[in-house]
């Protein structure tokens, strides 16, 4: 079966792929978008065509939720393709895609590719956060975007960063608040970032105005407030029953857990492309330069998967890649190219100007990347902290060996949601930079397959299944 | 664990969540489905049979793995519902069944 050959390959709908490929399709590139989700949008802006427009301020989410619509209409109104529901599965380095849809599995030919895989939380290991009824505040604010759900009972929101007190304020609006909010952001963050407050003071002013408005509307509908946070766990027999945390403790049928974003880096991982420790963001992230291009000649990076810079830069870092993309697939003069620039660049030195500021004011304490010893690391394949560092005592010099010796990263996640962890564990347990230490190479493919859609590839179009 | 909020959108659509009937926002997940009918354990672990629930729901985690019109191990926050999908929990690992 022959594949389908495009220009230029978009993965990912949330705001890096949809101005990369709207842009792009805009320069006459013949582009698709591939999707998993079944609508445009991302995590940020999911559901985002389902929800009231602009004028129509009911929305709990929030006006800078509706800004993800005018990225969606200008998608659909663009010549760019958008394949929704379609799973990434693999790519090849010379640009050929292996995806699945509902229709079975095939391969699409592109001359360059433009990952916008975005963020996921980062994972928080508490003792208890295998229980059901503990999740994420992301996950909270999806239920609320596709589909109009509000938790039911008593709701805990635990952690730190611009995304607790915008989830909190959601709540609060949709008229369930949380019974309680538990802020870990440790004292001398506030030290740390003092010293960035200047700096970030008069080009950040919208944000940090958006920000304090948010935690005043908390505050105001009475949400009681707990600073600096340390020792949570989730407990329960077979479910969420209580919240603890030293010096209390509190009943709550739901916990949700956030301590902040970090590239979602599986795919790059597994092109292996060039990675480095961020050690301002406390995660890793794929090498790029400032057109989102990596070490992959058919392959650039944008939005959040390159670097957490929020949804308004990976917007301007999509169109950034695509205006390369134009270039060097000859459609685009690089002089061009560099004017259409221009602009842009202006508008994302704007937008990371508070970053320095947000890193350190909510650096995640210690415990975050390395848990007590009895804590689940490896939800899947259920592997404590402990059996990691004994797998660092037997002479696991990094998180593949480990693998290994613990099955850790090797369940459905493919090491999404412990890499982190094991990485910090094993730098921790070994006495050596996480830098050196090294994350996970995942391998394809990127999502589990059944084996009837890998044996479709080799099938006619017409052949069925 | 979670409900619908009254001002939200009237759209809906009928499912099945372990054979019983729940009518659930349209636009929501097979993972939304199964918080909305009351369920916080939504799988057993194939490890150790420990019971758990959605964590992300964003296509990270692979804790909300369901069977959906029959297909065993579904990440079920990546699945939008549709009428009359039947949406069952995930009990340990799957036995292979030959045909």
């Amino acid at each position: 079966m022959t594949p389908q050959r495009i220009d230029l390959a978009v993965v990912g709908a949330g705001p890096a792929g949809l101005a990369a490929a709207t842009t792009a399709a805009d320069l006459g590139l013949d582009t698709l978008l591939l999707d998993e989700q079944d609508g445009p949008g991302g995590q940020i802006y999911r559901g985002i065509e389902r929800a009231p427009d602009g004028r129509n301020k009911t929305t709990p989410l929030g006006v800078d939720y509706l800004a993800g619509k005018p990225l969606a209409a200008a998608l659909r109104a663009s010549r760019a393709g958008y394949l929704p529901g379609t799973t990434v599965w693999h790519i090849d380095a010379d640009g050929t895609l292996s995806v699945l849809d509902k229709n079975g599995s095939r391969t699409i030919r592109a001359r360059r590719i433009v990952l916008a895989t975005g963020a996921m939380e980062r994972p928080v290991p508490i003792p208890g956060w295998t229980l059901p009824g503990v999740m994420t505040v992301g996950a909270a604010q999806i239920l609320l975007k596709t589909g109009d759900l509000v938790p039911a009972g008593r709701s805990v929101l635990t952690g730190q960063g611009p995304l607790i007190w915008l989830a909190a304020a959601q709540l609060v609006r949709a008229g369930a608040p949380p019974a309680l909010i538990l802020e870990t952001a440790p004292h001398r963050n506030y030290h740390a970032a003092a010293r960035l407050l200047l700096r970030a003071l008069w080009p950040a002013r919208r944000q940090l105005a958006k920000g304090l408005g948010l935690i005043r509307e908390v505050r105001g509908a009475g949400v009681p407030v707990v600073r600096e946070a340390v020792g949570l766990a989730a407990l329960g027999r077979g479910r969420l029953e209580r919240v603890a945390w030293n010096g209390g403790e509190i009943a709550a049928d739901l916990l949700l857990l956030h301590e902040g974003v970090i590239p979602n880096i599986q795919i790059s991982l597994a092109l292996g492309l060039e990675h480095r420790w961020d050690a301002a963001q406390l995660c890793w992230r794929p090498v790029a330069d400032e057109w989102g291009a990596t070490s992959l000649p058919t392959v650039a990076i944008a939005g959040d998967g390159a670097g957490i810079a929020g949804a308004e830069a990976a917007a301007l870092t999509g169109r950034l890649a695509a205006l390369d993309a134009a270039a060097l697939l000859d459609k685009l003069d690089p002089a061009e190219r560099d004017r259409r620039a221009r602009p842009i660049r202006k508008a994302l030195k704007r937008e990371l100007a508070i970053r320095p500021l947000l890193d350190a004011l909510y650096r995640p304490a210690p415990p975050v990347l390395v848990p007590p010893d009895d804590v689940v690391a490896c939800r899947c394949e259920e592997v404590t902290v402990a059996q990691i560092r004994r797998a660092a005592r037997l002479g696991a010099p990094g998180p593949n060996q480990a693998k290994a010796f613990t099955r850790c990263g090797m369940g459905p996640c493919q090491g999404r949601l412990c890499g982190p962890t094991v990485s910090a564990v094993m730098a921790d347990a070994l006495g050596k930079p996480i830098a050196e230490i090294g994350t996970y190479r995942p391998r394809a493919p990127y999502k589990p397959i059944t084996l009837r859609a890998l044996a479709g590839l080799g099938a006619s179009p017409s052949a069925g299944s | 664990m979670f409900r619908k909020r009254p001002e939200g959108s009237a759209a809906t659509v009928w499912v099945t969540v372990e054979g019983r009937e729940v009518q659930v926002p349209a636009g929501a997940s097979a993972a939304a489905a199964l918080l909305l009918a009351g369920l916080a354990a939504t799988r057993e672990t194939a490890v150790s049979g420990a019971a758990r629930g959605p964590y992300c729901l964003m296509g990270v985690c692979f804790e909300c793995l369901a069977e959906i019109d029959g297909v065993p191990n579904c990440q079920s926050c990546m699945v939008t519902i549709g009428p009359g999908m039947a949406i069952r929990r995930q009990h340990g690992k799957r036995i292979a069944t030959p045909q």
